[in-house]
């Protein structure tokens, strides 16, 4: 961690970049050239009165890094899953392209669905767990971990091809349940700081928790860039964080919890604007 | 950041008689210090930086660094120029085991 924090300085210095190590100071002050507003509207029975994406709740340097997809350094993982979408890999001789053509067309609106359902094993698949069924069963190749590169690429490079579509994922029918176990997750206090997510992310979004600026804890960004991690991280590496800071035993990447939470919480920024690569703090 | 270094660049296509255009360019490249041992073996892993970017505009330099294994990975570079004619940018980035990226790109002045 230590050594990752250097590396984001000499960043800062080898750039001469605008990047900021500090937190944020305007949330609401949109950078000049940005008009898109990043919110949506609630829903019937949306838990909260107003749905903001963590965009808002960063630095103008943080959020513009974001809006350029050339300084924006998510893009780099992108194009990196670009090319390991046309790559052939495993048994079969086959890459993701041989039966997904075009990503640009094929997996338009993926991600803005995912978690979803899988009929065949009867439980909703996250993108990364989607891509090692596939990776496993059709194309005979090695699963790639959750955290790896390769994974991360590729879930940046399909879940960009839904930017700017809302997100919808089902939360009825056979989701159901696993939607009502996420909300458990969710407002169940764990923990020696005995804290649920909603302590912070529903009742105290816009506050200060130190020198944190809470948001509401959207996961429409994800994979996100954050300038603390110095790459790209999914989701549950997110939430693993998120759990350590109040003193709890993370579950594990790919574990029931985080998949249930992950849908749940898909469900409670719908609406929101797909905006992976999104650039955090 | 792993696989082959890809070198990009922004830089506007068209520009009007004596304004500074701005430039950004990057490479993802993992920019090996060579104070890094192998885990498994215990032995050093060679340095392999890029250790130089010269941008050229007609032929003719207009900004270059010198890079030392300090900077870190993806190294990224903005620089702003003042346009007075018509012509190509050349972008080189120069790397420890001889290979050269480069990247073309051409500004018209109006």
């Amino acid at each position: 961690m230590k050594g990752s924090f250097k590396l984001g300085l000499l960043v800062t210095i080898a750039a001469g970049s605008t990047i900021m190590m500090g937190v944020a100071n305007s949330q609401d002050s949109l950078p000049a050239g940005v008009t898109s507003i990043k919110v949506a509207t609630p829903y019937k029975g949306s838990p909260l009165d107003e749905i903001i994406s963590g965009w808002h709740f960063r630095a103008s340097e943080t959020q513009s890094l974001q809006q350029d997809d050339f300084d924006n350094p998510g893009y780099l993982w992108v194009d990196k899953g670009e090319s390991l979408w046309n790559t052939v890999d495993g048994e079969a001789g086959k890459s993701c392209a041989s039966c997904h053509n075009e990503a640009a067309k094929s997996m338009k609106g993926v991600g803005a669905e995912m978690p979803k359902w899988d009929a065949k094993l009867k439980r909703p698949l996250t993108m990364e767990q989607r891509i090692n069924s596939c990776r496993t069963n059709n194309m005979k190749a090695k699963a790639w971990k959750w955290e790896a590169d390769q994974m991360l690429s590729m879930t940046a490079f399909v879940r960009n091809q839904s930017r700017g579509m809302p997100v919808n994922v089902q939360v009825d029918g056979p989701m159901k349940a696993w939607a009502e176990k996420g909300k458990e997750v969710y407002y169940t206090r764990v923990g020696q700081l005995d804290m649920s997510c909603a302590n912070c992310h529903e009742a105290n979004y816009g506050k200060h928790i130190r020198a944190d600026h809470l948001s509401q804890g959207q996961s429409n960004g994800f994979p996100t860039y954050r300038l603390k991690w110095q790459k790209l991280g999914s989701l549950h590496r997110r939430f693993k964080g998120c759990m350590k800071n109040i003193r709890a035993v993370p579950y594990k990447r790919g574990s029931d919890e985080f998949v249930a939470m992950e849908i749940y919480l898909a469900h409670r920024g719908k609406g929101l604007q797909v905006e992976t690569p999104a650039v955090r703090n | 950041m792993a696989g082959k270094p890809k070198p990009r660049v922004k830089a506007p296509k068209t520009a009007s008689k004596g304004e500074v255009v701005n430039i950004k360019t990057l490479i993802s490249h993992k920019m090996e210090t060579g104070l890094r041992k192998n885990k498994k073996t215990g032995e050093k892993i060679p340095r392999n930086i890029i250790n130089k970017f010269v941008a050229k505009f007609d032929g003719e330099e207009v900004f270059s660094v010198d890079i030392d294994p300090a900077i870190s990975a993806n190294p990224y570079f903005q620089f702003s120029m003042k346009a007075e004619k018509s012509g190509e940018f050349e972008f080189a980035w120069i790397s420890d085991n001889g290979d050269t990226y480069s990247k073309k790109s051409k500004l018209t002045v109006k």
